[in-house]
């Protein structure tokens, strides 16, 4: 049975904007890093990539690269361990120890380009390097495959000659397909056919990647107990701890990981890279090893996000009524199996209630690097597709395109496109929000001489999820509060925690002291993703506070001596039921303690199986100029239902980045693959995010239907607004040019070609 | 990256010496923002890093009745800084100004870009327009090389082993002249051009007709481009958007882009024709004062 809660509103905590518990750190660069870790007898280590995207390799000779002055220890694929072909759930996405194992370094073969094929550790870093360019390896090179298209064609080059494919059920083999699996209800065939409008249309869409500033590190030891212990910038101590066992295959209590404060992640911070590299550098070397990525390796060789091919057709009745709907999508893997299809099909058909749906969907191996979760991984891409559909298709018949959302939006009881019936969902509200928005309001005004303006609407979804978390709190006798949890900050949550425990205990948030935990000292956590952190570690925070409640009270019970079911506490304080003058409060308790029976402390824990729908819309208004293509976001607002925001600069934080990553997909990003499966574009220079200065100031709608799954009505915000903006962006083009883009990134050179 | 020799000296003369000692396994430093970069990269594999910072000639900016002398260290900042500079060649303080970010300015300055010779150096079209000169000294004396004939390729330039560039000299502009130079980017700073364009205008005594011009391109061929066939054919014209266009034309068929990340070659033609009538436009405009 899960336990739901009734909405409150009279909150003395949540709901307020306290600066964050980090923030000094950050500002003042105190903060400690993966890349600031420093131990004593530290030694660096690089590792030597492939400079092909597919090819076999002959030989490997690192004699020259160990016989170089300060070089400590070379290993290759020889080096690692066999990890078993075993597939383990990481919150966001599986992962098969067999191929990520490969992934980290190549064994036959190489796969993708900057593969790694060796790894030095030296006395630093220009030392390894050098010894690196001393390491020959003889390759022979095969044709390489960069595309969907090119890779399920009969004569492709196979790139993992051992994988067998699930093609619905049954097993293939001597494929570059992964997977391929469908989701179909009703009688699509027979909608589609009696649908007055429909519209059917391709979408191609390049990877991308998170983009994230702080690249991968790892500092690892590895000792004679055969103790393994890492220092890492991960989204999951305890997923890392989990892959990194795998790999190395041993115990996961033989590894311990400690996580630094994180320099972005998005999702690809999930996936392990250096850390089992540099723990078996350290056994090798007797060492601690130290890694640190250049940014060429994070573009070539950690995670994008799957670029995609996607083909939808609509079809409505008369009265502007979906009435069917099919997908056809194949995702880019990458070198390894595992492209996210399954959240693009829970997501592609979630604001709608379509009553016939199909989507097909197929998982594509590429000479590219494997992906990692990206924000909602698979969600954008298939909103570009279907919130692009939906807009034609409204432009076709001569509907609203706010309207008809508003005529067909998904609600208690829609199924979704994956077969999941929703419970109380608020895409309803965040329409409803929308059309009473200052923006969707306003006019967007005349453009200069030259130019011409648009206005784009779109919606997104994310699921979100719930899963493990822990936190424990123990009580200072100067009234403060320790909270230990273990869910990697990225976005302000450990002030988040804070918040909740503050809220119970009658507090102040900055009377709570929030720590990250270490694989050691606090109980499994999941990862920070899923937009999960707030909700399922917030919800272990509420039960540890309630439970340290229990615990004082047993003292406030000691100290008047009487029934600690005669204890009750309010706002902070306790009294007596049966004496209400008798009342004392938390700070004072917190300091008669040691004469109370010692410390107190308390835990909580939380698997969550749900977690509460998130919905978006967003409005986009663009300007371009028409003589050159280039294209300006002059006006920009995301409406979300964001249940209760905890502290609402960050939940308006998390809508404003989620904003500006999809208007960089959108407008500039791209993998800019070269024929021979070299990425061009491997720096930030050519790879194109939007800096403060190509984005508005994004407005924000915080629409608060609260979760009943959570005490306090949090629902998961960080994933969702990334899906809008691209259709969005699309739909604001095609209003002020009359012209349509299909594929994505919607650059200056797409739009001057379309206005030719 | 490889271990290099760090040496700074106070002349031209130990300079050069120095740098004639490594061939082409030493590179002078001037801000540092290109030459680091390839050297951590191993684009470039150095002996020797000569330091030219400590060279009071290199470093010094002399604007007077023949024109403006820019030393070959001088930094960004200080160019568009000087309100003398901006005041006579403001052709040049726009390219001087978007190099890079602040931090990249206060560093770099237009000899390293010269020297650097990326097709897309956003300093060096309105140097070419403003018929600049290189001066280059080595071992064996000194030597002048016009600006549009100083990049030979991408990364390559006229310099000889061991030569080093001393400074910029940029003759002093004619009355009734202005310069500008814009360049397309995809963002809206921090980025390197897909196509740029540097116009230098001369007008008669009324304003309303074109003496000269000279047009320069960056971004759009393996170095930077002098579109002389454009530039001449405004000469005795009137200024009217018809010999702008014409132009412009002219511009576009002087440009020879490939495609690339950065832009396709249809793209790249057609930004060289509708920046060269906006550059010209806006050079007319500052001619007229």
């Amino acid at each position: 049975m899960v336990a739901t809660f009734e909405p409150k509103t009279d909150y003395k905590v949540v709901g307020t904007r306290p600066i964050r518990h980090d923030g000094y750190d950050k500002v003042t660069g105190r903060a400690i890093y993966g890349a600031d870790v420093k131990l004593p007898g530290l030694i660096w280590a690089v590792c030597v990539r492939s400079p092909h995207a597919h090819a076999n390799i002959k030989s490997i000779d690192t004699s020259a690269a160990e016989a170089h002055e300060g070089v400590f220890a070379v290993i290759t694929g020889a080096d690692m361990p066999k990890a078993e072909s075993k597939l383990v759930d990481l919150g966001e996405g599986n992962i098969n120890f067999k191929w990520a194992s490969n992934k980290l370094m190549a064994d036959k073969k190489v796969l993708y380009r900057g593969h790694p094929v060796a790894a030095i550790a030296a006395i630093d870093r220009y030392t390894a390097e050098e010894a690196a360019r001393k390491v020959v390896v003889e390759y022979e090179v095969l044709p390489s495959v960069t595309n969907v298209v090119d890779a399920l064609k009969d004569d492709a080059p196979i790139i993992l000659p051992d994988m067998v494919g699930d093609d619905l059920g049954e097993d293939v083999t001597n494929t570059n397909m992964a997977a391929h699996v469908r989701h179909e209800f009703g009688d699509v065939a027979g909608a589609m056919a009696s649908a007055a409008h429909t519209v059917e249309r391709e979408y191609n869409m390049q990877m991308v990647h998170q983009g994230y500033i702080e690249p991968q590190n790892a500092t690892a030891t590895w000792d004679e107990e055969d103790r393994i212990k890492i220092w890492t910038s991960t989204q999951g101590a305890f997923p890392a701890r989990t892959q990194i066992a795998g790999i190395l295959q041993v115990d996961v209590s033989r590894v311990k990981v400690t996580p630094t404060e994180i320099g972005g992640g998005f999702g690809g911070k999930i996936p392990v890279y250096f850390e089992p590299l540099a723990a078996i550098l350290s056994k090798k070397s007797q060492r601690p090893v130290k890694m640190v990525m250049e940014r060429t390796a994070v573009f070539e060789t950690t995670g994008p996000t799957p670029g995609a091919r996607m083909i939808v057709k609509l079809g409505a009745d008369a009265n502007g009524k979906l009435t069917a709907a099919t997908a056809d999508i194949w995702f880019e893997a990458g070198a390894n199996p595992g492209a996210f299809i399954g959240p693009a099909a829970m997501c592609i058909y979630a604001p709608y209630e379509i009553p016939n749906t199909r989507i097909d969907g197929w998982d594509v191996l590429v000479n590219k690097p494997k992906v990692a979760p990206y924000r909602a991984p698979g969600s954008p891409q298939v909103a570009f597709a279907m919130e692009s559909a939906v807009n034609e298709l409204c432009e076709n018949a001569g509907w609203d395109p706010l309207n008809f959302r508003i005529d067909n939006a998904s609600k208690e009881g829609t199924r979704r496109g994956d077969g999941v019936l929703f419970s109380k969902i608020g895409m309803q509200e965040v329409l409803e929000a929308t059309k009473e928005s200052a923006h969707w309001n306003a006019p967007i005004g005349d453009a200069p001489e030259g130019k011409v303006r648009g206005r784009g609407i779109a919606s997104g979804y994310w699921f979100n999820i719930g899963l493990k978390s822990s936190a424990n709190l123990a009580v200072n006798s100067d009234g403060t509060v320790q909270l230990t949890e273990g869910s990697t900050d990225i976005g302000g949550s450990r002030t988040s925690m804070a918040m909740h425990v503050a809220e119970v205990l009658g507090i102040g948030a900055h009377d709570v002291r929030p720590t990250v935990g270490d694989t050691e000292s606090i109980g499994y956590t999941d990862v920070t993703g899923g937009s999960r952190t707030t909700y399922a570690t917030g919800y272990a925070c509420w039960i540890a506070a309630n439970n340290l409640v229990d615990v004082l009270k047993e003292r406030v019970a000691v100290l008047w001596d009487i029934n600690k079911d005669d204890v009750e506490f309010n706002d902070g304080s306790f009294s007596s039921k049966a004496e209400a003058q008798k009342t004392i409060g938390f700070k004072e308790l917190a300091g008669k303690l040691d004469d109370l029976g010692g410390p107190a402390n308390s835990t909580g824990s939380v698997d969550l199986e749900s977690a509460g729908d998130g919905f978006g819309m967003h409005i986009a208004d663009i300007e371009i100029d028409l003589a050159t293509g280039k294209s300006d976001i002059i006006r920009y607002t995301a409406v979300q239902d964001v249940g209760t925001a905890i502290h609402p600069a960050y939940v308006e934080g998390q809508l404003q980045g989620g904003s500006a990553q999809g208007i960089g997909w959108a407008l500039n990003e791209e993998y800019y693959m070269q024929d021979d499966g070299k990425m061009a574009n491997s720096s930030f220079l050519d790879y194109r995010m939007p800096t403060t200065l190509d984005l508005p100031l994004i407005e924000t709608v915080l629409v608060e239907v609260p979760n009943p799954l959570h005490p306090y009505g949090v629902r998961g915000v960080g994933e969702t607004p990334i899906c809008p903006p691209i259709p969005a962006i699309a739909n604001a083009i095609n209003d002020a040019i009359g012209k349509r883009l299909y594929n994505t990134p919607m650059n200056a050179g797409s739009i001057l070609k379309a206005l030719k | 990256m490889h271990p290099f020799a760090y040496v700074a000296p106070s002349t031209v003369a130990e300079a050069v010496a120095e740098l004639s000692k490594h061939g082409d396994r030493a590179r002078p430093l001037a801000g540092g923002t290109d030459l680091l970069v390839k050297a951590r990269a191993n684009v470039w594999e150095l002996d020797a890093v000569v330091d030219i910072k400590n060279i009071p000639e290199l470093m010094t900016l002399t604007i007077n009745g023949s024109g403006l002398s820019i030393g070959a260290g001088v930094p960004c900042y200080q160019v568009y800084d000087n309100s003398e500079i901006a005041a006579q060649y403001p052709g040049i303080v726009d390219g001087a100004s978007i190099i890079g970010g602040i931090q990249i300015q206060s560093r770099a300055g237009l000899g390293g870009n010269l020297c650097n010779a990326a097709p897309s150096g956003d300093g060096i079209p309105s140097l070419i327009a403003l018929s600049a000169v290189a001066k280059i000294a080595s071992v064996n004396g000194t030597r002048e090389v016009a600006i549009e004939n100083f990049c030979t390729g991408p990364s390559r330039t006229v310099l000889k082993a061991g030569e080093l560039l001393v400074s910029i000299e940029v003759p002093k502009p004619a009355a009734n002249s202005g310069a500008a130079y814009t360049r397309f980017i995809p963002r809206n700073e921090m980025d390197i051009a897909v196509a740029g364009v540097g116009v230098f205008v001369q007008l008669d005594a009324s304003g309303k007709n074109f003496e000269s011009a000279r047009i320069a391109l960056a971004s759009v061929g393996p170095t930077l481009i002098l579109a002389s066939a454009a530039g001449d054919s405004l000469a005795g014209k009137p200024v009217n958007d018809e010999t702008i266009a014409a132009a412009s034309a002219l511009a576009r068929d002087a440009a020879t882009p490939i495609t690339d990340m950065r832009g396709t070659i249809e793209q790249r033609k057609q930004l060289v024709e509708v920046l060269t009538g906006r550059m010209i436009n806006k050079a007319v405009e500052r001619a007229r004062g």
